[in-house]
């Protein structure tokens, strides 16, 4: 439980800080479809005998970087382009779980996530990984906020806005492979989501927006692992009910403040 | 030079146009004249079929520092839904114009507080731009490109979507803003009656360069944009 928690609370802050950016340009959704190919990653890896871990990082990554590619070269409209990746990250992953034989109760532990899987290796992979990403954003933040304030005067005046979108779909690549042991990769992307779309309901700053979407993921996340641990559920499910119910009261706070 | 998108009818042709340092130039023609084509190819954004471009005497679209020009886009609105203060907008120009891996210290805050108050919102700057009125929100975005300290600012269309007093009043503020800091300005719309006192040249187009000259040489019916057809 300790590992889980460990884990936990960096997935907590990271996902909320990536998914900031995802969801101030609309692309909610792009989590998903990465979740999607992380999925085809995790089965790919049972056939060739490597860490899951590698094979949905691997394969995140990648999925998440040709997808802004296709969408930053308009090869594909944003949601085609997600819907390709959507289709063929599930169509690759059944089709490949089928072929090593691994259509059971271990492949539920990474769609939805599972405490007992978290080993020691995990959590220094998590860890490392996930305080990374997290300086990543950091030293990235006012570039990338000025990028999603206004795209075509930063991109007139010379910011990299084509590689700064292309790094961050794949540090929510890098993102939800390292969630996936907590929150499974069906789920991850609502961790990225719901506490943003909280948190904006009673922000008054964007950075108070980070922030306070940061503290309601990791309280998510915390609080979600605990419900699992003594009711027995999926610790997925109930991580992301609780930051729904965050969004819940937040939109309520807001109605009571306006 | 001249210029048509792919599979379409030419837009501009034989456009011939120099625009000096420290000109406040007003760019007006009819809806479709192609008023924001000329910016996007001033810009690099778009490259001419015929002819060719220098911005600050290079080419455009290898232009070094780029960070040297401002641009305002169409009906600039934030691109995000987290309340941005008008703080963290006008930062948000300093950082484009220092680049992604510099941290911001005492004398950039110093030039965005002062960009802040050129544009007279410095009573508003913790305030989330959602509660500012559009003529407000307008200012915020030239604070946020004079952030950046440039020497062109391009404006397209600034005041869609603002009332008159308000256009008078940003045509007054531009005029402070060329006069204090001798900034090249290119002022695009398809009104220019808030701005014609202010600026040195009228450009008016409309697939070509119909007029160019100072404003108290525009014909009369020509003040009518919708005219400048016929």
């Amino acid at each position: 439980m300790r590992l889980a928690f460990a884990s936990g609370t960096v997935v907590g802050l990271l996902a909320p800080a990536v998914g900031f950016f995802l969801v101030q340009r609309r692309l909610s959704l792009i989590g998903d479809g990465i979740g999607h190919v992380a999925f085809a990653g995790v089965a790919g890896s049972f056939l060739l005998g490597i860490s899951p871990l590698t094979g949905a990082l691997l394969a995140s990554v990648g999925g998440a970087a040709g997808v802004e590619w296709l969408r930053g070269r308009r090869k594909a409209a944003g949601d085609q382009a997600l819907a390709l990746l959507f289709y063929t990250g599930i169509a690759a992953g059944v089709v490949l779980v089928s072929a090593a034989g691994e259509l059971n109760a271990n492949l539920f532990a990474y769609l939805f996530g599972s405490i007992l899987t978290v080993t020691r290796s995990d959590v220094v992979v998590v860890v490392c990984l996930g305080i990374a990403g997290l300086i990543v954003v950091g030293v990235l933040y006012r570039s990338l906020v000025a990028a999603a304030l206004d795209e075509d005067a930063a991109r007139v005046s010379g910011v990299p806005v084509a590689q700064l979108n292309v790094f961050l779909a794949a540090l929510a690549g890098v993102t939800i492979a390292v969630s996936m042991r907590i929150v499974g990769i069906l789920l991850i992307a609502a961790l990225m989501v719901l506490p943003v779309t909280a948190a904006s309901r009673v922000a008054w700053s964007i950075r108070s927006t980070m922030l306070l979407s940061m503290a309601i993921g990791v309280a998510s996340v915390l609080a979600g692992l605990t419900i699992s641990y003594y009711a027995n559920l999926a610790p997925g499910g109930a991580i992301v009910l609780v930051a729904a119910g965050a969004f819940v009261l937040a939109s309520l706070g807001e109605a009571l403040l306006s | 030079m001249s210029f048509a998108y792919p599979h379409g009818p030419a837009v501009l042709r034989d456009v011939e146009l120099a625009i000096q340092r420290d000109e406040f130039v007003g760019i007006a023609g009819p809806n479709g004249g192609g008023k924001t084509t000329l910016l996007r190819l001033i810009l690099g954004l778009e490259r001419p079929q015929q002819g060719s471009v220098r911005l600050l005497g290079e080419a455009p679209e290898r232009l070094t520092k780029r960070s040297r020009i401002a641009y305002l886009a169409q009906r600039a609105q934030l691109g995000i839904e987290a309340p941005a203060t008008v703080r963290e907008v006008v930062t948000a120009g300093r950082t484009i114009a220092r680049g992604p891996f510099r941290l911001l210290g005492a004398a950039d805050r110093a030039v965005v507080d002062e960009a802040i108050g050129r544009v007279g919102l410095t009573p508003l700057t913790t305030r989330p731009l959602s509660r500012l009125s559009g003529g407000q929100q307008q200012r915020a975005f030239i604070a946020k490109a004079l952030a950046g300290e440039p020497e062109v600012l391009v404006l397209d269309e600034p005041t869609a979507g603002v009332d008159v007093e308000a256009q008078a009043a940003l045509a007054e503020l531009l005029e402070k803003l060329h006069e204090e800091l001798g900034t090249t300005i290119l002022y695009v719309s398809h009104e220019f009656g808030a701005v014609e006192p202010y600026v040195d040249r009228l450009v008016l187009v409309s697939g070509t360069i119909v007029f160019d000259g100072p404003p108290s040489e525009l014909p009369a019916p020509w003040h009518d944009p919708s005219h400048v057809h016929s």
